[in-house]
């Protein structure tokens, strides 16, 4: 059979099979188990679950920058369409090699929660940005020092040609995280990943952060896959919205879908655990049972040991396949799995 | 006010900075908290919020004494004595100690790990000496069974606990000297949405049967909503609001009370945030500004409010705000929720 080198549904990028290990002292560590997912040009896609379930590790592989420890398995496919028009699989680049650099310089872009690591304390913003555009664009000194000052001022920091001298520790944590927002921007990217960019952050300085997203998303016509364990967050930012844990998708819909009308146990469990305010002093509805370790998953369902519904002899023998409940509504559990029939 | 387990009365906790320039005569401080007085009730959690760096977190250590106060009072109402602990003497204040804990933000790194579970637990008691022999097994246990931690737990090591089992270790080492009043400084802030609401969840049931009172310090306002009673609003090291739970959040009369609650991400994808923005950035602690020292980001901002610094007024039964202009200003509160369907 051919291999299609075509897009589907104006998709950017399409990850089919993505299995994803680590090799440890304790044994294999399957992180991510065999995920389906694609992001549509100029969307959103929210990635939601628990510490653990795999979302770093399943996204950061779109760039390649996972530990030296991790395998990727072999039928595993992360297709992505370059500007060019190309479309390239990026499990097949080499380490190092020269069509990954591209991906890293002027495709794809990160930012992730800890933006003080992510600066040298040495050199001054300034520097750091105009170094990022130097290396990932053709133009000159001066011009590039043009265009750290303008992305700086894009992202809403005040006196940009000012800020452009100070050095990392000069400037607070929310304007740090603007700072590595414009490094990211001053790339070009066609796809940003961010990696809980608001977490660490107050919620006044969270929410200019999320404005600030959605306006160059629109300016600038790029996807986003946003991760982050904050369903407000989330509800405010993502068009499409997945929900992972241990390592698998269990379900993926329009942001309304998810939050409106949630099929999975597991994601009415994790809205229904949230803090809300029309509930103050109430108890909340907490998941029995802990996380189980990536050491010993679960066979089956990797929710059963933990969902009220579990249907032992059903749930804990194999993994449920996808039911379709709708062209934009999927869902990975066996209550729903007869009704496809 | 018989019921007043804690007042603290014009707390201030000045740290001075070293300076870089020798010859310069003056030393400078920051003023982390800088003025703050206010009153826990027996039984009650009273929340703390605030952007980061306005003085939460040294509020609730100079109250636990791992901090030394600049100025101001802190007294507490033990078994019908009023004990002022600026005047204990070192020994005394260990003993006092007893009253009151701390329960940590990260479970990940507050454990040693080279402790067993029980040794982690029994800590506060043994250094304390408040128990020996068999009753420090018997209070240790006691204390692992309210947190509904496994006995069989107690021989083993941290490492090898999940986040939401940390967590209820450290709540039981916090619970093990018997304390009156708990700390809890962003105890829950590192735990997945499932994971808090268990410890929430534990932290209420534990509150109702025992009596405990909370301090309650957090950056997620719908956690904080959830567990307080009352909630104070913190900026630049000074309360700027006090209020009942539900008017502080449906009814705010500080500006920056407002722009906190405009910035709460609604679990919901058709209602819009609309953040209040405010302008410029969080000034220094070190020289905060003149007047209302919220006068160089509020969007609400007069002449008056550069050069005079409003007061610290009871503006409805229960409810103390700082702003000139706090009974003619109308605010947006937080949005009330749409009502989910029990699915
Ligand atoms: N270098 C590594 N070696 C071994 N296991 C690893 C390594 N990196 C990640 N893992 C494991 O892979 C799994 C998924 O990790 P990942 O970082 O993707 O989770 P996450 O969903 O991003 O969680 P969080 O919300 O905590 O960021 C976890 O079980 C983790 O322990
Ligand atoms: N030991 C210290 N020395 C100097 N400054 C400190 C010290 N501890 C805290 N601060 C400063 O005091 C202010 C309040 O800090 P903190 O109480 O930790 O705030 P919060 O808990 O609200 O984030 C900040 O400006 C902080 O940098
Ligand atoms: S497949 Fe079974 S265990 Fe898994 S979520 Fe559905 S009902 Fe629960
Ligand atoms: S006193 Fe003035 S500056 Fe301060 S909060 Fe009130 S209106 Fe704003
Ligand atoms: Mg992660
Ligand atoms: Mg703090």
């Amino acid at each position: 059979m051919a291999k299609t080198k075509e897009m589907t549904n104006n998709n950017l990028l399409e990850v089919k099979d993505l299995k994803i290990s680590f090799k440890t002292d304790e044994g294999i560590i399957t992180a991510v188990d065999g995920i389906k997912f694609s992001v549509k040009r100029g969307q959103t896609l929210g990635i939601v679950g628990e510490s653990g379930s795999g979302k770093s590790v399943s996204t950061w592989s779109i760039m390649r920058l996972l530990p030296k420890n991790s395998i990727i398995d072999k039928k595993s496919s992360i297709k992505f369409q370059q500007k060019s028009g190309k479309v390239v699989e990026i499990t097949k680049f080499k380490s190092n090699s020269r069509e990954l650099r591209e991906i890293r310089g002027g495709e794809v872009a990160l930012i992730f929660q800890e933006p003080m690591s992510s600066f040298s304390p040495v050199y001054t913003i300034g520097n750091q940005i105009m170094e990022a555009v130097l290396q990932h664009r053709d133009v000159t000194k001066e011009e590039a020092q043009e265009i750290a000052i303008d992305m700086l001022d894009r992202v809403g920091i005040s006196n940009p040609a000012q800020r452009f001298k100070q050095y990392p520790f000069e400037l607070s944590g929310g304007m740090r995280q603007r700072a590595m927002i414009a490094v990211a921007l001053s790339m070009n990217p066609s796809l940003l990943i961010a990696d809980e960019p608001t977490t660490s952050l107050d919620v006044t300085i969270q929410a200019q952060i999320l404005e600030l997203m959605n306006e160059l998303q629109e300016e600038l016509g790029m996807s986003i896959i946003f991760i982050t364990h904050n369903l407000g967050v989330i509800a405010q930012v993502a068009d499409e919205i997945e929900v992972m844990y241990l390592g698998k998708i269990l379900e993926r819909g329009t942001t309304n879908d998810i939050i409106h009308e949630p099929q999975h146990p597991y994601t009415q469990a994790l809205l229904k655990a949230i803090p809300r305010l029309d509930t103050i002093g109430e108890r909340l509805t907490a998941i029995s049972g802990d996380i189980p370790s990536p050491l010993s998953r679960p066979i089956g369902c990797p929710f059963y040991t933990r969902c009220e519904k579990v249907m032992p002899g059903i749930c804990d023998v194999k993994m449920p396949e996808p039911t379709q409940l709708s062209d934009t509504h999927t869902v990975y559990c066996f209550l729903y799995e007869e009704k496809n029939v | 006010m018989s019921d007043t387990l804690l007042e603290i009365k014009d707390l201030k906790v000045y740290f001075p900075i070293r300076r870089k320039n020798l010859f310069s005569g003056v030393t400078q401080y920051v003023k982390a908290v800088d003025g703050v007085s206010f009153h826990i009730e027996k039984g009650e959690t009273l929340g703390l919020v605030g952007e980061s760096g306005s003085g939460k977190t040294t509020v609730g250590r100079s109250i636990l004494r791992a901090i030394e106060p600049t100025a101001g009072k802190v007294t507490f109402n033990v078994d019908g004595e009023t004990i002022d602990l600026s005047t204990l003497l070192d020994k005394e204040l260990r003993v006092f100690r007893k009253n009151m804990q701390l329960i940590f933000q990260d479970p990940y790194s507050s454990l040693n790990p080279r402790m067993t579970v029980r040794d982690i637990i029994a800590e506060p008691i043994v250094a304390q000496k408040l128990a020996k022999g068999d009753e420090v097994d018997e209070r240790v246990r006691e204390a692992a069974a309210l947190c509904k931690l496994n006995l069989e737990f107690l021989r083993r090591f941290p490492h090898a606990f999940s986040g939401g089992q940390r967590q209820r270790i450290g709540i039981a080492r916090a619970l093990v000297s018997r304390p009156q009043f708990i700390v809890c400084d962003e105890s829950v802030s590192a735990l997945d949405v499932s994971i808090q609401a268990e410890i929430l969840n534990l932290l209420m049931d534990l509150q109702k049967e025992f009596g405990f009172t909370f301090l309650f310090i957090a950056h997620d306002l719908s956690v904080v909503a959830h567990i307080s009673k009352r909630v104070a609003v913190m900026y630049l090291g000074q309360l700027v609001e006090l209020a009942p739970t539900e008017d502080l959040f449906y009814t705010p009369k500080h500006p920056y009370t407002e722009a906190l609650m405009s910035a709460i991400p609604e679990v919901d994808p058709n209602q819009e945030m609309n953040p209040v923005n405010l302008s410029g950035e969080i000034p220094s602690p070190i020289n905060p500004p003149s007047g209302c020292r919220f006068h160089t980001r509020c969007p609400y901002v007069q002449d008056i409010c550069k050069t005079d610094e409003p007061k610290w007024e009871e503006i409805e039964e229960k409810h103390f705000v700082t702003c000139h202009f706090a009974n003619t200003l109308t605010l947006k509160g937080a949005k009330m929720p749409p009502s989910v369907d029990a699915a």
